[in-house]
């Protein structure tokens, strides 16, 4: 049935070519863990983008309950963890999978150092992907006031005294990011479009431009 | 095809637990948060509560009165005050509650407001004729008779539970 509805396209839109080129592709022995099993640290990439993957899930899921509203915010949270059946689970993916993202990340970044993989012609990779660890420390710098309880206030607070501390722009950033002179209900609502739309988007089109420089380039040789 | 030349090749085997575990693994992440968005459809719906409209059961008559009162609404995170109103009647032993709301399009009735029928309840949106107890009139737009709220009569007070259909 499947194979017959495949055939169908296929035969239309020659799907075929489009996928192979994607899927079929050499994975060297060096990073084959059924090879070397020390090659498993070849998956840390992969593991932070399928951890990316359920961030994006369940943070879509988040939104159907949550408003950033500096009146509603903490009880929406409230309401989905406590009175939605299974919210607990979908927010506790994404309170510990955000956690998660940093350490793979981490532990990636480790990997392609200590494998020399951001040497050329890799090095553009390796920019897009300090990009990309920016991004994600901004979605992590975001997504914690969100919750609008003491502990993601306080961060916020100390976050954006970072911000001001930094010389000539650090009350312009300070402001910009806070949509005000205050952390309230500007600095809320701002962050939750920052952090459900503009680095999302950004963290896509990296993410975009990292696979493709890394099929284009293939993985890096043994050390 | 029979068992015996059915032989599974190594890719075959491999394509089938693939596509297994990655759809377990799928199914387990997916699951809950599939559940979550049902949630609301799938909820039971909550027994809802009797408040008391001010009205003791004496003062209830064949003339249709009509009594405000409101209600919590408990609506996810928000909860609210909402206001309703009711007409309650004597019906032979019973007392009767009817929603205002026209059966036809959701407007407002009220009773006695048309001066060529005085003695039925009456939409102004597009006419509608409603009897003492509430039935649709024939050959006016709404097609059953107005909805009617649960009452109860606690030490002779009247209280007003959910509102259902009838008809």
């Amino acid at each position: 049935m499947l194979q017959k509805v495949y055939d169908w396209v296929d035969e239309r839109l020659d799907i075929t070519p489009l996928w192979r080129d994607i899927a079929d592709h050499e994975v060297p022995e060096h990073v084959n863990p059924a090879h070397h099993f020390s090659a498993f640290v070849y998956c840390f990439g992969g593991m932070t983008f399928f951890v990316v993957v359920i961030q994006i899930l369940s943070g879509m899921f988040l939104t159907m309950y949550y408003v950033p509203d500096i009146i509603h915010a903490y009880e929406s949270v409230y309401y989905l963890q406590n009175e939605v059946t299974h919210g607990m689970i979908v927010r506790g993916m994404h309170h510990w999978g955000a956690s998660l993202v940093i350490v793979m990340m981490f532990l990636h970044t480790l990997r392609v150092f200590f494998t020399g993989s951001y040497k050329k012609p890799r090095e553009l990779n390796w920019v897009v992907g300090v990009l990309l660890f920016f991004v994600i420390l901004g979605l992590g710098f975001t997504g914690y006031l969100l919750p609008w309880d003491m502990k993601a206030y306080f961060a916020t607070v100390v976050g954006l005294e970072i911000a001001e501390a930094a010389p000539v722009v650090g009350d312009f950033a300070r402001v910009l990011l806070a949509g005000g002179d205050i952390i309230g209900a500007q600095t809320l609502a701002r962050f939750f479009a920052i952090h459900v739309f503009f680095l999302p988007g950004a963290l896509l089109g990296l993410l975009g431009a990292h696979f493709f420089m890394i099929r284009k380039q293939g993985i890096s040789g043994p050390l | 095809m029979s068992e015996k030349n059915h032989r599974v090749s190594r890719r075959q085997f491999l394509t089938y637990t693939l596509t297994g575990v990655g759809g377990f693994m799928a199914a387990g992440m997916l699951a809950p948060m599939v559940r979550m968005a049902l949630d609301p459809a799938l909820e039971a719906a909550g027994d809802s509560e009797f408040v008391s409209v001010g009205l003791s059961e004496d003062e209830v008559s064949e003339e249709p009165q009509r009594v405000d009162f409101s209600i919590e609404l408990d609506d996810g995170w928000y909860s609210s005050e909402q206001s309703r109103s009711a007409w309650v009647l004597r019906e032979g032993n019973e007392i009767l509650a009817l929603s205002p709301i026209c059966t036809h399009l959701g407007c407002t009735v009220n009773w006695g407001t048309n001066e060529e029928n005085p003695e039925e309840f009456f939409c102004p949106c597009h006419f509608g004729r409603f009897e003492r107890d509430g039935t649709n009139i024939p050959g006016t737009p709404p097609t059953r008779p107005l909805d009617v709220y649960e009452v109860e009569v606690r030490d002779g007070m009247i209280y007003l539970g959910q509102i259902n259909q009838r008809g």
